[in-house]
């Protein structure tokens, strides 16, 4: 769709980033740091409904071949290379590993315990510095719980801060670690509405002077950052350096700005302030973007939504509608889906029934679909390399016991080509109470 | 007036807010007193009564559609009768009395309608902010004395939400910042002005109580409880003064009887009276608690003192310890999939209410939540389907039964309610498809016979006084936003 618009961000601080940005027919040799393992043999799924996400479309008995962590073809009937594991999966639909935009996954263990939950900057910082790429553990429990569910990559982000700049995104992956980031510096969370009177500052043009003060700054800062620590240098700015550094790639333009924003209005303001300046906005929440719509297609700025959210549970969001991803997509803009709750990592799991009930509501399947598998990797611009069934794609894939917009499971994920283990603490927990007559022994026992 | 000069409950009317509210309410107590009127011997349990009255209904047949009674069946082609707002024919091959609407079912299915036990509508009301925040009395950790009835908004644009989810009934309980946070009560989900136009008639009150976390995060610092063992020691010196209080009432109702004319009155105690009546087993406990060692401890303590849990709320453990439920007779009410928010959430697996109910203990849903409760038939759904991948048999005929049935019996209105069958209160949802799908939409709602909620009709689609005029910002509003 508008995936020209969203280019990989090819940052000079985002040296992971680079690799993606190649082209998508030439595999190249993944960034992350530890080594896969040293030949992963070749898995053939045979007979899936397949939904590539792609040009290809669906293939109602399709095949999908997967060497050194990549797809390699899709088709149907695929000769097995010697020795490839072959997998049947007996006419159940085949997707894409789903992507969740906006989530704490990997920077969050127990949302209120604190020591567990690096997700958002002291409020007395105002900080696009605060990076989640420095607390992402990939041993958090909440990533087999995600992937089992087929979620394989997320855009793990802070969350509302309570000011204006909350920090720094990160594409991860939810594969084997330990490295999960995919890319990093993504985008930079700003959150632009009072949220119910919970930001720092007071009011909306509170929040906007010190928005447009600390973008001010940064383009100073960045026109003669040589000469900053001379005395002399330049001159007092409120911010502080790392922030201003962090800034660099967004007031150039490359590394787009996350901008939770729900109000009509405010969008449009937004809008108008990131066109002016040639940033590159993506509207996170977005209750009243379906308000907006035609002026963000027309803007090529797409919108992050969990489209389940219909109250008005602020002034700012009076306009809230099950139909709005709907109303949205029919107008041409990009959209994603994300599970915004109270504890929006853990519910990452959640994201195939948020798209499920916007095809209640008037989106397309397909388009559903799209907007946690494609759509979220050209926004987050992954698409390089994830988002669709295709050759040269990481091997992120998922066989789906049924409808995977109807509360399905998955019966097998793949993760850069690993088959990964349907296990999770949570699996655990059920294995070990599921005969509670059995009492020779302690549960501790199992 | 002397208190022998008052009806039943007139011993503790003495106090001037009673009487005033008596004189409100008790027709019959402008009219001069009989002289031989008992003694009374029981705590006041009716202020604020309903004033609920069905709406106006047509008789109304839903012929050949999936029907889900609630009582473990499924018939196809099966056709509701409903008139004068009650059930009054499932089955098939129902004959349409003259005059009768008629609604094709194919296609479509029909269920009783959802009973969410658990829901903070009106009292945490959209939108939220400063002024509308009227969930928790958090000045002290023990406050039997407070009614979330007497916090609800009528006006909440989140029940027209739940309508159009299928919500019929639901129980709003003060939130669980404190150890005993008041009553609750349970409102049928009609469209009103006043919450007692809500108020379901007939169904008990129950009494919120919360066990762990909470209510020591919002005392530590505000003289406590800090500890699980200082929220057990408050629940138990709350009750052991309600047990005093009871006493003295018990004694002077007991002189009364005996014709002392100058037995002391005890004071009244509106906190106590309520614990009171708690300890007479007037009033049931829902109890907000995580943990299965909470749990048991809470069995316990009711135990000793000789209240009834009726069910425990947010029980995310409830699957380790269900044949402990099934022993003592208590609900668990639980979440398909909310986990890992606080440190007790951490077990919570999407299973539980399936083992729970193949334990043979009572499991049912919540929302405690007004998204969640616009979608309970899916999160039943999620539940049925976490049960079947680990190889429990569970109908939809069954699961449906943990939003309808069981959370009626837990609120004690299954007499009334939860299941469709004959002389049933016409509390029904036709869908336009299987429940549970998220496709499938809320198409019709009855509430007590009367169609209060239609997709396809927006005339039906009710919009509070909020959410009027606000069509700039709203577009339509309503129950089918």
């Amino acid at each position: 769709m508008k995936t020209t618009l969203f280019l990989a961000a090819v940052s000079a601080f985002a040296l992971s980033a680079t690799a993606f940005a190649q082209p998508a027919a030439a595999p190249t040799t993944p960034v992350a740091t530890a080594p896969l393992p040293a030949a992963v043999p070749s898995i053939l799924i045979k007979h899936g409904h397949v939904y590539t996400v792609g040009a290809a479309g669906t293939l109602a008995d399709g095949d999908v071949l997967i060497q050194n962590g990549k797809i390699v073809q899709v088709g149907a009937n695929i000769t097995p290379p010697a020795g490839a594991t072959i997998i049947d999966a007996h006419g159940k639909p085949v997707t894409p590993g789903l992507m969740v935009s906006w989530t704490q996954l990997g920077i969050e263990e127990v949302q209120l315990v604190s020591e567990t939950n690096d997700s958002a900057p002291n409020q007395a910082l105002d900080s696009a510095a605060f990076d989640v790429a420095d607390a992402l553990n990939p041993s958090s429990t909440l990533i087999p719980v995600a992937r089992i569910a087929g979620v394989t990559r997320s855009l793990t982000a802070p969350v509302d801060c309570g000011d204006v700049f909350c920090g720094t995104a990160a594409v991860i992956h939810l594969g084997d670690g330990p490295d999960l980031i995919v890319k990093k510096q993504a985008g930079v969370l700003v959150e632009l509405e009072p949220n119910g009177g919970e930001h720092q500052a007071n009011s909306r043009p509170d929040i906007w002077v010190k928005f447009r003060e600390t973008l001010d700054d940064a383009r100073e800062y960045w026109a003669q950052r040589a000469g900053y620590h001379r005395p002399g240098g330049a001159r007092d700015q409120r911010s502080i350096r790392v922030d201003l550094d962090a800034l660099g790639p967004v007031i150039q333009g490359q590394e787009p700005l996350i901008v939770h924003v729900e109000r009509a209005s405010t969008i449009r303001q937004i809008l108008a302030y990131t066109q002016a300046n040639k940033l590159k906005l993506i509207v996170a929440g977005g209750g009243e973007a379906w308000m907006v719509a035609k002026e963000l297609a027309a803007a090529h700025v797409p919108v992050v939504i969990d489209n389940d959210l219909n109250l008005p549970a602020s002034f700012s969001d009076l306009g809230a509608t099950l139909k709005g991803a709907a109303r949205l997509d029919a107008a041409g803009v990009v959209v994603a889906f994300q599970p915004q709750n109270d504890g929006p990592a853990h519910y990452a799991r959640t994201i195939t029934q948020i798209a499920g009930n916007a095809v209640a509501y008037g989106m397309p399947w397909d388009h559903a679909l799209a907007a946690i598998t494609r759509n979220p990797a050209a926004i987050w611009g992954i698409d390089s390399s994830y988002g669709t069934l295709e050759a040269g794609k990481d091997a992120d894939v998922v066989i789906w016991d049924g409808d995977p917009l109807d509360l399905s499971a998955p019966t097998a994920v793949f993760i850069k080509g690993v088959n990964i283990p349907l296990v999770s603490r949570q699996t655990k927990l059920r294995d070990r109470y599921r005969d509670l007559n059995d009492k020779k022994m302690p549960f501790a026992y199992r | 007036m002397e208190p022998k000069n008052l009806p039943l409950w007139g011993a503790a009317a003495i106090v001037v807010v009673t009487l005033i509210a008596a004189w409100a309410f008790l027709p019959s107590l402008h009219k001069s007193a009989p002289k031989d009127v008992q003694v009374a011997d029981q705590f006041p349990n009716d202020q604020f009564p309903s004033t609920y009255k069905p709406y106006p209904s047509k008789p109304t047949l839903i012929r050949g559609a999936t029907v889900l009674t609630a009582t473990d069946k499924e018939i196809d082609g099966g056709d509701v009768l409903m008139r004068n707002g009650k059930i009054v024919a499932v089955g098939t091959n129902i004959a349409a009395p003259a005059g009768a609407v008629v609604i094709d079912g194919k296609g479509k299915f029909v269920t009783p309608g959802i009973i969410d036990i658990h829901s903070h509508l009106g009292v945490y009301p959209s939108p939220s902010n400063e002024a509308t925040s009227d969930g928790n009395e958090a000045t002290r950790p023990t406050t039997p004395d407070v009614r979330s009835e007497n916090s609800v908004w009528p006006e909440d644009p989140g029940f027209t939400r739940a309508l159009a989810g299928g919500v019929t009934a639901m129980e709003i309980l003060p939130g669980s910042a404190n150890l005993i946070g008041g009553r609750s009560v349970v409102l049928k989900n009609v469209p009103a002005i006043t919450t007692q136009a809500m108020k379901f008639p007939g169904a008990p009150y129950d009494l919120k109580m919360a066990c762990g976390e909470n209510p020591k995060r919002v005392y530590e610092n505000k003289g406590g409880p800090s500890t699980l063992m200082g929220d057990v020691a408050g629940y138990r010196e709350a009750f052991e003064k309600a047990r005093e209080y009871r006493e003295k009432w018990r004694k002077y109702w007991k002189a009364k009887k005996a014709g002392k004319t100058d037995a002391d009155e005890p004071d009244r105690d509106i906190g106590l009276e309520t614990l009171a009546l708690v300890l007479d087993k007037k009033i049931p406990v829902q109890m907000h608690c995580y943990r299965s060692d909470q749990m048991a401890t809470m069995i316990d303590v009711s135990k000793e003192f000789g209240f009834r849990i009726a069910a425990f709320h947010h029980a995310v453990e409830a699957y380790k310890i269900a044949d402990l439920l099934k022993k003592n007779d208590i609900c668990a009410v639980m979440w398909a999939d909310w986990w890992g928010f606080k440190m007790e959430a951490y077990d919570a697996i999407p299973e539980n209410i399936a083992m729970v109910d193949h334990a043979g203990a009572c499991a049912m849903i919540h929302s405690d939540d007004p998204i969640g409760i616009q979608r309970l038939n899916q999160e039943v759904a999620k539940a049925m389907l976490s049960g079947r991948r680990m190889g429990y048999d569970i109908p939809r005929a069954h699961a449906v039964e943990w939003m309808t049935r069981n959370p009626a019996k837990a609120l004690g209105i299954l007499n009334q309610t939860g299941t469709l069958e004959n002389g049933k209160d016409a509390d029904v949802v036709v869908w336009d498809g299987d429940p549970f799908s998220v496709y499938t939409h809320a198409e019709k709602v009855f509430i007590d016979g009367a169609l209060l909620f239609d997709r396809d009709n927006p005339a039906l689609s009710p919009r509070s006084d909020f959410e009027i005029g606000q069509e700039d910002n709203a577009n339509t509003g309503g129950a089918g936003q």
